[in-house]
């Protein structure tokens, strides 16, 4: 029965969700487009459908995914499991430690990617728009690896403590360098493949490993370290998805 | 109606294809770091079911809803040629979308308990949640913001790349003047606030509006309005930390 009450109350907040934009859709088409849509019973098909999958996708997340991710994500950042049990006298945290923290973050962000439906919605544009140049599934894996490397490094961050403003400045100033070497059909789609990785499957689960992290790291504030992962998987994707366009190009120009 | 019917198998079995990289890394994970007993398998194998057809069913939704529906409305309004309601609809998309976001409502409650830690505002219930609308209200307008400048810059064909670099170089100098305790959550306003919903609509709109121009490519044009919405809400932010 939890089911189907957590499978209705999803339902009911998902369509809360949608209603804004329906409303301004609705309302523009109405009173300044003034025509009827085409297709206007498939249309809203097609709307029901998009709320009755999302409410089945979160409840489905909240069911299975999320539970066991969190409790995998506080079980790898125990002090216990790092260092074995051994209480040590000194604070000093040895990063390398971490070593199965950072390949969790890297796996857990290439795979939660690949499911991520704001990403798929986007390549599925980006192969329809560029005639098939560019590949659902290879632009899916460059955003992945990109997500999974701005991870495993924001998490590799909170454990040595440094700030973050220098990764991103950092990151910044290749993104911008890169930009210039770049196919210049790819760069447009290179800098929204940023914005759409960090989504409905990717944050709950990133965010429960940061404050994991920062909380059971002495020294660390789960507030102000445990922020930042987020912005480090919008910024790496960028990258990769600009290295997957010159690689391609790379590999045409030499055939 | 069977052939509909095999059809949807068909793509719930394309999403468990979409799955696999998740199942496989969480078992690895579970039997060979972490050695425990995986809990509660029955809502596990349910769960994924669930995302399974989720999935399905979002992505032909998308197909027959959102994508038309974006592209139609960027092709009306482009054809009918009023710069005014194009813009009203592309802010009103911006902000009608992000003020509601469930992520950013998250967000915008932890940034009010970072400031009043911090010491910025005052630690009372009311100074809290006055603090988390404003937040959530700079956001929303400044994706709204963020969609016309985009939708500007797709009617105009300039190249995204120096707009986009102007903003790195604003969201490097707020850094270097707002307080520490809003950096990390400026940072990650960027990413929360594009949602499942509102990434196609916003592509599908750019696409069809670089289609409906001569003149623009939509590949080179038509995408960008979602970095747009990414970078703006970091630069205000930082300014409603520096403000408040």
């Amino acid at each position: 029965m939890g089911l189907l009450s957590d499978l209705f109350f999803t339902f009911l907040s998902t369509i809360k969700d949608v209603l804004p934009i329906a409303l301004i859709i609705f309302g523009f088409q109405l009173f300044v487009i003034k025509k009827r849509i085409p297709q206007t019973k498939k249309v809203i098909v097609g709307f029901i459908y998009v709320i009755i999958g999302l409410a089945f996708f979160l409840v489905g997340l909240e069911k299975a995914l999320f539970p066991l991710g969190k409790i995998m994500a506080s079980q790898l950042t125990d002090p216990e499991f790092i260092s074995g049990g051994i209480k040590t006298a000194t604070d000093v945290i040895q990063w390398q430690e971490y070593i199965w923290v950072y390949l969790f973050a890297f796996m857990i962000g290439f795979s939660t990617t690949i499911a991520e439906p704001s990403l798929i919605a986007v390549a599925m544009k980006a192969q329809e728009v560029s005639g098939g140049a560019i590949g659902v599934r290879g632009l899916r894996i460059a955003v992945g690896l990109g997500v999974a490397i701005g991870i495993s490094l924001g998490t590799y961050r909170i454990v040595s403590g440094t700030p973050l403003h220098y990764y991103i400045i950092v990151g910044y100033v290749f993104v911008v360098i890169q930009t210039f070497f770049a196919p210049k059909m790819i760069v447009a789609l290179a800098y929204d493949s940023g914005g759409v990785t960090t989504s409905t499957v990717t944050v709950p689960l990133v965010t429960a490993l940061g404050l994991g992290l920062a909380n059971t790291i002495p020294g660390r504030n789960p507030m102000i370290d445990g922020f930042g992962l987020i912005a480090f998987a919008s910024l790496f994707p960028i990258i990769t998805v600009m290295a997957y366009a010159q690689l391609s190009e790379w590999r045409a120009g030499k055939k | 109606m069977n052939s509909a019917f095999l059809q949807f198998l068909k793509s719930v079995a394309n999403s468990f294809r979409d799955l696999l990289p998740i199942i496989i890394v969480i078992a690895f994970f579970q039997i060979f770091i972490i050695q425990s007993p995986i809990p509660n398998i029955n809502d596990i194998l349910i769960g994924t079911l669930l995302v399974a057809i989720g999935l399905a069913l979002f992505i032909r939704g998308l197909e027959m809803g959102l994508f038309p529906i974006g592209e139609t409305m960027a092709f009306s309004l482009a054809k009918k040629g009023s710069i005014f309601w194009l813009f009203a609809f592309a802010f009103a998309l911006g902000f009608g979308t992000t003020i509601a976001e469930p992520a950013l409502i998250a967000v915008a409650g932890e940034a009010a308990n970072v400031a009043a830690n911090g010491g910025m505002i005052e630690n009372t219930e009311t100074a809290k949640s006055g603090y988390a609308t404003g937040l959530r209200i700079t956001v929303a307008l400044s994706v709204g913001l963020a969609i016309v400048l985009g939708v500007l810059r797709i009617l105009k064909g300039w190249p995204i790349h120096y707009m986009i670099i102007g903003g790195y170089v604003a969201v490097v100098l707020m850094t270097m003047i707002a307080p520490k305790e809003i950096i990390g959550i400026a940072y990650d306003s960027g990413g929360v606030t594009t949602s499942t919903i509102t990434v196609p609509l916003v592509t599908a709109l750019g696409i069809g509006l670089a289609s409906s121009i001569k003149g623009r490519n939509p590949m080179i044009d038509g995408f960008g309005l979602i970095a747009f919405a990414s970078l703006t809400p970091m630069i205000f932010v930082m300014v409603y930390g520096l403000i408040i």
